[in-house]
């Protein structure tokens, strides 16, 4: 179910007020000053009291039975602020796990305790320098009922909040590659310090007993649901990534209009103000193709996969032109540590890198497309 | 509203199936192009008869009222008509500068006698249009015009010069930008005339450009008589209409050029690709991918500003809508002639197939796209300060 057009407004209005009074970048500076790293665990509870875990759980299981372009006004808005939390891994990319696959008391328990904020879930599947969700050594052994894990896996995003994980790793006897969803309990959490100063470590598991309906299955062929889960990630993040460039350019087009050289404001120089126009124009074109990609999903639509790769890539170029003008732009001041610029180019590159960089997504979409 | 929509859907679709003939689903060749007009030639019959049952429905100006010779189509209804029109790749019935910019302008700003007079016989495709905007004098600043008119009793007389007037001689009427205050501020004094380029005292002589076609001419005014009722809006009010007149200039371009190439550019530089692998290079692949996005990207836009901006996606938007156009435009010329390698170096002769040529030449054709209908520059000049709030030096 999706809402209406004005509802919809009315839905990200109040998002943002709570973001600006709860979760602003202040916010978030002062916890990145005081801690090693921010993953927004405290407000998970009064994120929950707002029921934005469970946008996308469905009715009978506790949640609002929204879409997908519900929950991504609220992490476009998250995106915007900065702000910390576990809502795209756990509001979005396992409760589109939970809800893809065949439902089983497990998955519909886990859907429960997500909705009430009781279960927060980090996507665990790196094990390279870039992002290849079929370069896999991780195993999962038949054992008795269920399962034993045993692998690694990198730059789990979200990892040291999270109380379990959704882990790709190949069975031993089919080498097919699943998606287990595994308590968080038995598995060395190893915090990584990355530019964001966000929430990420690198995870190891030897020889963990899962039940066996921790893995999650679409119909016979796994794989497809790694595929589905990633291309929600992907178009989940591009609407976090349009938040961010939004805010930066926003911020960007306020220095322009208030900072004087040579007895000018500088947003008054031809140069400058083309400058401004192209981002602009950049970041409505990637806004099309990010709002199409979220409809697509609630319409289930063939092209969501395509969509996804589109909405990655040309979301993770915008990102990085936006970042780099706002620094330059800004001049000195934006080199500091003080101001928000480098705040917003640190969160973006690893956006960037998330679930495969632009690249990446170029080539997915050239080989989706037959060339 | 819905089922109202999808019943329309399934009406339209109907319809197309039955009457838009087999030949005019395949790529347009460009001697086929359907411009109207009194010359109008027809080589294949397919044409006139997709056009005069487009006319009959009302479909080569679907929002236009029908007492106008449209269909009365709200936006979500003519966003249908064309996506059926797209889903069985449909060419355009009809291609008109009367459509695209004089029409609309004249249903928000012309008298009602205006509107019968001229609006029909936009819609049935009688008389073809150009435009008299740029001189040799004024280009993007395009009110320094100088073309005068001088106002006498039931007439004025013009006189003076404009230059890329597309196709003007191959046109009928003008619709031009003169001056009728040479002592008012620029933009104070200016007059928007219909005219027949038939008068005595106009003269049109066609430009070669680096394509090698002259698809725009300079058109010579000496004592050319338009009659009183020929103006639209009030002497010297005239820039308003000639900057609304734009607006819809660079929403058709912008739309018209995003959906006008018959062949994809990956498949293109299959094509041409190594013949030992049968691979695109991997760069160039990239390259090709990004450009697709941007182009689908750009697509959306213009859906997006069709329906947020209370239908018309008029205003400064448009000037969002053509630079990215130009941009995305001239990159699809620069890959296509990489991606077709020696042969994208074609200009003429036996050794090179039409498609090649055409393609070639469109490169050297769309290098315009960031000039016409306002530069790229003057358009990033209106994003900054109507969109964005950029203000002008002290």
């Amino acid at each position: 179910m999706n809402l209406d057009k004005e509802s919809r407004q009315i839905f990200q209005d109040s998002a943002r007020e709570w973001l600006v009074d709860n979760a602003s970048i202040t916010h978030f500076r002062a916890q990145r000053d005081k801690q090693s790293c921010v993953s927004g665990h405290e407000s998970w509870q009064e994120m929950a009291a707002l029921g934005w875990p469970g946008i996308m759980v469905p009715e009978d299981l506790g949640g609002s039975g929204l879409g997908i372009t519900e929950l991504g006004l609220i992490i476009e808005q998250a995106g915007h602020h900065l702000c910390a939390s576990p809502l795209l891994s756990t509001g979005l990319i396992a409760v589109s796990a939970l809800t893809l696959c065949q439902q089983t008391d497990y998955s519909q328990a886990k859907l429960r305790a997500i909705a009430l904020g009781e279960l927060k879930v980090a996507l665990a599947l790196e094990e390279n320098h870039h992002h290849n969700p079929q370069a896999v050594s991780a195993v999962a052994k038949q054992h008795a009922d269920g399962w034993l894990l045993s692998g690694e896996k990198i730059h789990v995003a979200e990892a040291g909040s999270a109380d379990a994980l959704l882990i790709s790793a190949r069975t031993e006897d089919s080498n097919r590659l699943g998606l287990f969803l595994v308590s968080a309990e038995n598995i060395e959490i190893k915090p990584l310090q990355l530019i964001d100063s966000r929430d990420h470590a690198n995870i190891a598991f030897d020889n963990i007993s899962v039940p066996a309906d921790a893995l999650l299955e679409l119909g016979d062929e796994s794989c497809a649901l790694l595929d589905k889960v990633l291309d929600r990630a992907c178009i989940g993040l591009a609407a976090e990534m349009l938040g961010t460039a939004t805010a930066a350019f926003e911020m960007t087009l306020e220095y322009l209009k208030i900072r004087e050289q040579f007895g000018q404001i500088i947003g008054s120089y031809q140069a400058l103000q083309h400058r401004a126009a192209k981002m602009y124009i950049e970041i409505e074109l990637a806004r099309s193709v990010v709002e199409k990609a979220l409809q697509a999903v609630d319409e289930d639509s063939p092209e969501v996969a395509v969509l996804a790769s589109q909405a990655k890539a040309l979301m993770g170029d915008t990102l990085q032109h936006i970042t780099n003008e706002t620094i330059q732009l800004h001049g000195g001041i934006g080199m500091t540590d003080e101001h928000d610029a480098g705040l917003f180019i640190k969160r973006a590159r690893v956006t960037e890198y998330l679930y495969g960089s632009s690249a990446y997504h170029r080539d997915r979409f050239a080989t989706l497309r037959g060339f | 509203m819905t089922t109202e929509l999808n019943s329309f859907r399934v009406e339209v679709r109907a319809w197309l199936e039955r009457n838009c003939p087999a030949s005019m689903r395949t790529p347009m060749p460009d001697e086929e192009t359907p411009w109207g007009g009194r010359n109008a030639k027809f080589v294949n019959p397919d044409t006139k008869l997709w056009l005069d049952r487009m006319i009959d429905k009302g479909w080569t100006v679907p929002m236009w009222p029908q007492e106008y010779g449209g269909a009365g189509l709200g936006i979500e209804q003519a966003q249908v008509l064309e996506q059926e029109l797209e889903r069985i790749n449909a060419r355009i019935p009809l291609m008109s500068f009367g459509v695209w910019m004089l029409g609309p302008v004249l249903l928000e700003l012309g008298t009602e006698e205006q509107k019968r007079r001229f609006l029909p016989d936009i819609a049935k495709g009688k008389i073809r249009w150009c435009q008299g905007y740029s001189e040799p004098g004024a280009g993007s600043d395009l009110a320094g015009l100088r073309t005068k008119a001088e106002i006498k009793e039931d007439h004025f007389v013009v006189n003076g010069s404009k230059i890329w007037t597309s196709e003007a001689d191959q046109s009928d009427w003008i619709f031009c930008l003169v001056r009728t205050d040479f002592d008012a501020p620029k933009h104070q004094g200016i007059s928007f005339l219909l005219f027949d380029l038939e008068s005595d005292g106009v003269e049109r002589q066609p430009i070669k450009l680096i394509s090698g076609t002259s698809l725009f001419c300079q058109t010579f005014f000496d004592d050319v008589k338009v009659p009183a009722e020929n103006l639209v809006g009030e002497v010297n009010a005239g820039w308003s209409i000639a900057k609304r007149l734009l607006q819809y200039e660079r929403q058709s371009v912008g739309k018209f050029l995003n959906k006008s190439f018959d062949i994809q550019l990956h498949d293109l530089a299959l094509q041409y690709a190594d013949s030992e692998t049968g691979k695109i290079d991997p760069d160039l692949r990239s390259r090709i991918a990004l450009q697709t996005m941007q182009n689908e990207a750009l697509g959306l836009l213009i859906e997006r500003m069709e329906r947020d901006v209370d239908g018309s996606g008029l205003g400064a938007p448009t000037s969002v809508m053509k630079v990215a156009m130009a941009d995305i435009n001239h990159k699809r010329g620069e890959l296509a002639i990489e991606a077709m390698g020696a042969a994208g170096l074609a200009w003429e002769g036996d050794d090179f197939t039409q498609e090649e040529i055409t393609e070639v030449k469109g490169w050297l054709r769309g290098k315009a796209n960031s000039i016409e209908g306002g530069t790229s520059e003057i358009n990033l000049n209106i994003i900054a300060k109507r969109i964005l709030g950029l203000p002008d030096p002290r």
